[in-house]
């Protein structure tokens, strides 16, 4: 593809006016036509939620699963086709919460997808519940006196489950998210980027306003590669004290690096092949 | 002796013992000398103490059933001998070690001991507390009167990998229990291996390796499985060659991820399974449906063993029919299969993976634990008749494609990612190209097309039941799964029963069922459940309600000898 409007579908958005998917939307797009994604080449794959729509507006082959499920789904794909490049989207509900086994082991197996999650602090397709992001006292539907949980941390998660690209970009900034999606995408492993994501309609704490206020961009002397210092960067959290950026990369091999069944080609390259057992029978014999 | 006769030699001890391999190795002897195999295992989920024994059930002519009596039995240690004492046939004979303390007072007197120093003999041999079990061969093929060779020769394949010295000291082991037993009882030597035509090479394996050869030899690609008992040993063989053979397994995290990996994979392209028990297909129940809804194939199989919850984790059940049958909200197509035996289970995982592909749906194989984890003997499959069957597929760019287009027999073009394709595998209710959609006039056309390939599958792959025995009876006996084995060794005595075996669960050869039980003077269900869900299936679909049931749900196997009681109390009637 090589024009933004060529990713475009007939369908048109769903998601309210103002909202952060719309500049994750233009971010993805951007960063698709700048490195050439295509449907030759690439596939996406979304849980369920407000994000989980946005694979009706981009001219990509997916796959819309389950709630909490878009990991396991992509690993399977990375498997079978490990040449394509997949894309996770996902929720904060739906990846850190009902599916957060999948994240953590996923990371730790350096599987090489992008993840990419919008982050909201909320469920918002079921009109405002409490999230596993959001802030402890925070007042929703399903916490009308306050959130009495605390929050997940997907940046210290993500580096402590093992991950080798994590980062964290705030929506609006579209240029940024587009320049880490890329980044994001071509680091061979595990990638997790958490996108700050403002819901209009029901988070009235993470606004525009606030990211615009408290995140800042981390500087040249952060050293990426001192999983420490990343995971001390990852604990900022507060007044203008949102750190935005790479925390953490490093070089390994993905899982699919080291499959040796997958050294030359991939799983589908050939067609099955209806094998002879003859040798493995006379195991049994 | 007569060709029919079968005899069963039981091997007991404590779990840790290696009576397993012992007694695969006895059955693996006499499927070489010439014999037909049936294996019956019962363990406890421990993997130390508790009390391990399998059963070596062999004939010159087919055997495909436990028995409830045993004519030797190898007692590895006190408690094997003092449980199953009241299983011997008159005459049986019991080998025990001579230092085990084993009382033989209360043993009647028809009952031939032979006490050999199995601990001591280890001993000599080198030590190892495992070399018991090989005294304990030798010492068996010397009193049936065996060929010390072919036993030499299983050594010799089992610790090939295993250092010449290990090797060296099984022979050694199981040259002395020949020895011991040549020199103490050579006038009390039975006559038994000798006697089988060798012919044709014997296979001797389990509905778990039959699972995993049949994935092989179907050109499986992918595979995501999580352990769970009983059906653990199909990921134990695929994981074993899969580098050699060039698919994947890959272990995840739980039964959600499993099935999720699995229809991941099997969107992109590749034949893909995963496997489990009825506690792990529990949360495999909402990526069921997905499979469905996104029209994606996948073979699931479910190597049943009794619950609710945690159950019996190493015994057999037929309880996940309805389930398999049921579980997930709304209606999607699914196929759901049980096997019979060990070639059933073998013969129907290539059938699904042609399935799955073909429909585009998921399609679940049921087989019970006594399935997956008893070893039958067979020779050696022929898988030439096979052919890979992928159904609509493309991995060519097409003009104007639709995922989901409409097609009479419900089956669409399906186009994998990187094929230059665009598409949406969509779970939510979509439209032909795989947009989301709410309109109703979409959501209703697409819900007729994906349940027309259930008709389809019906019209074109469905087959019909098989029946065993004459085609009309007094006694007419319905069942499924395992239970076929017992059941078809006690009808061979009766000219006036036989036996209705179901195969093809959904679709359900309802014309069949009706037909054949319609026919029948007298009918009996046979099942390992509660509530009889064969025969609330049956009924569903025929109308025909069978009132008498012979449930089990103790997670033991019925025996021949209970169906042949229950023929003896129909006929008196």
């Amino acid at each position: 593809m090589s024009k933004i409007e060529e990713l475009n579908t007939n369908i048109f958005p769903t998601w309210c006016p103002g909202c952060g998917n719309f500049a994750i939307l233009s971010a993805f797009k951007n960063a698709a036509v700048q490195k050439g994604w295509d449907n030759s080449n690439t596939v996406l794959v979304a849980g369920i939620g407000c994000h989980g729509n946005i694979l009706n507006f981009i001219k990509l082959t997916s796959f819309e699963g389950l709630h909490g499920r878009s990991i396991p789904v992509a690993t399977g794909i990375k498997l079978a086709n490990h040449r394509l490049n997949v894309f996770c989207f996902m929720g904060d509900g739906d990846g850190l919460g009902e599916g957060g086994n999948h994240l953590v082991h996923a990371c730790r197996r350096n599987h090489d997808l992008t993840v990419l999650i919008h982050d909201n602090g909320l469920y918002s397709l079921t009109t405002g519940q409490t999230s596993p992001t959001a802030p402890h006292g925070f007042k929703s539907k399903s916490t009308p006196l306050g959130n009495p949980d605390y929050p997940v941390n997907p940046v210290a998660l993500a580096i402590a489950s093992g991950s080798t690209f994590v980062a964290r970009v705030y929506a609006a900034n579209i240029p940024k998210l587009t320049e880490i999606i890329i980044k994001a995408n071509e680091h061979k492993g595990m990638s997790v980027v958490d996108i700050l994501q403002p819901c209009f309609t029901f988070n009235k704490e993470y606004t525009n306003q606030f990211y615009q206020q408290n995140t800042y961009w981390l500087g040249e002397d952060h050293d990426p590669i001192n999983k420490e210092v990343a995971f001390k960067k990852a604990q900022e959290w507060g007044e203008k004290q949102i750190p935005l950026g790479i925390f953490y990369q490093v070089e390994k091999p993905s899982f699919e690096e080291d499959l040796p069944q997958l050294k030359e080609k991939t799983l589908i390259e050939d067609a099955p092949l209806q094998r002879d057992l003859t040798e493995l029978f006379k195991k049994y014999s | 002796m007569e060709n029919s006769q079968i005899y069963s030699i039981k091997i007991g001890g404590q779990a840790g013992q290696g009576v397993k391999s012992a007694g695969l190795m006895l059955s693996k002897f006499a499927a070489r000398s010439g014999f037909n195999i049936f294996n019956y295992t019962e363990y406890p989920s421990l993997i130390r103490g508790g009390h391990n024994v399998m059963q070596i059930n062999l004939s010159a002519e087919e055997v495909s059933a436990p028995s409830k009596r045993d004519d030797l039995l190898v007692a590895l240690n006190q408690e094997t001998a003092d449980k199953h004492l009241p299983e011997l046939t008159e005459a049986a004979e019991i080998l025990f070690d001579q230092d085990s303390g084993f009382d033989t007072g209360k043993v009647s007197s028809q009952i031939r001991l032979f006490a050999v120093p199995l601990s001591r003999l280890a001993d000599e041999a080198g030590g190892n507390d495992l070399l018991v079990n090989s005294v304990a061969l030798g010492a068996v093929v010397a009193l049936w009167d065996g060929d010390l060779g072919i036993l030499h020769d299983l050594l010799a394949a089992e610790y090939a990998d295993k250092g010449q010295q290990l090797m060296d000291e099984n022979k050694k082991a199981a040259q002395l229990g020949y020895d011991f037993i040549k020199e103490n009882f050579a006038d009390k030597l039975k006559q038994v291996f000798r006697v089988g035509e060798k012919g044709a090479t014997k296979m001797v394996l389990n509905g778990n390796d039959a699972v995993a050869l049949g994935a092989i030899a179907a050109g499986l690609q992918f595979a995501a499985i999580y352990p769970m008992s009983p059906a653990s040993g199909i990921l134990h063989t695929l994981a074993l060659h899969q580098e050699q053979l060039g698919y994947v397994y890959k272990q995840p995290e739980d039964e959600i991820s499993a099935i999720n990996m699995a229809i991941g994979a099997s969107f992109a392209g590749a034949r893909s399974m995963t496997s489990t028990s009825g506690g792990g297909f529990s949360l495999m129940v909402e990526g069921y449906g997905l499979a469905g809804m996104t029209e994606t194939p996948l073979v699931i199989v479910d190597g049943m063993r009794p619950g609710p919850a945690t159950g019996l984790a190493t015994w057999s059940g037929q309880g996940d029919l309805l389930f398999a049958l049921r579980a997930h909200q709304g209606d999607f197509p699914r196929i759901v299969l049980a096997a019979g035996d060990v070639k059933e289970a073998f013969d129907l995982t290539m059938e699904a993976f042609n399935m799955a592909d073909r429909y585009q749906t998921p399609v679940v194989l049921l087989i019970d634990k006594n399935i997956c984890e008893d070893e039958q003997s067979y020779p050696l499959f022929d898988v030439s008749p096979y052919s890979i069957e992928r159904g609509k597929l493309t991995f060519s760019t097409q003009d104007n494609y639709h995922r989901y287009s409409s097609s009479e027999d419900g089956i669409s073009l399906r186009a994998v990612p990187g094929s230059g394709n665009f598409f949406i595998a969509n779970s939510y209710a979509h439209t032909e190209e795989g947009f989301t959609t709410e309109e109703g006039n979409v959501t209703q056309e697409q819900m007729k097309k994906i349940m027309a390939k259930l008709e389809t599958c019906r019209r074109e792959s469905m087959k019909a039941p098989q029946l065993f025995g004459p085609p009309e009876a007094d006694l007419t006996f319905v069942s499924w799964g395992s239970n076929k084995g017992s059941i078809q060794q006690a009808i061979k005595k009766y000219p006036n029963v036989n036996f209705l075996h179901l195969i093809w669960m959904n679709p359900f050869p309802a014309e069949a069922v009706k037909e054949a039980l319609e026919k029948a003077r007298y009918v009996v269900d046979v099942e390992c459940n509660f509530s009889g869900q064969l025969a609330a299936l049956i009924r569903e679909k025929t109308g025909i309600d069978i009132l008498d049931k012979m449930l089990k749900y103790d997670g033991r196997p019925f025996y021949p000898e209970e169906i042949e009681d229950k023929i003896r109390e129909v006929m008196k009637q």
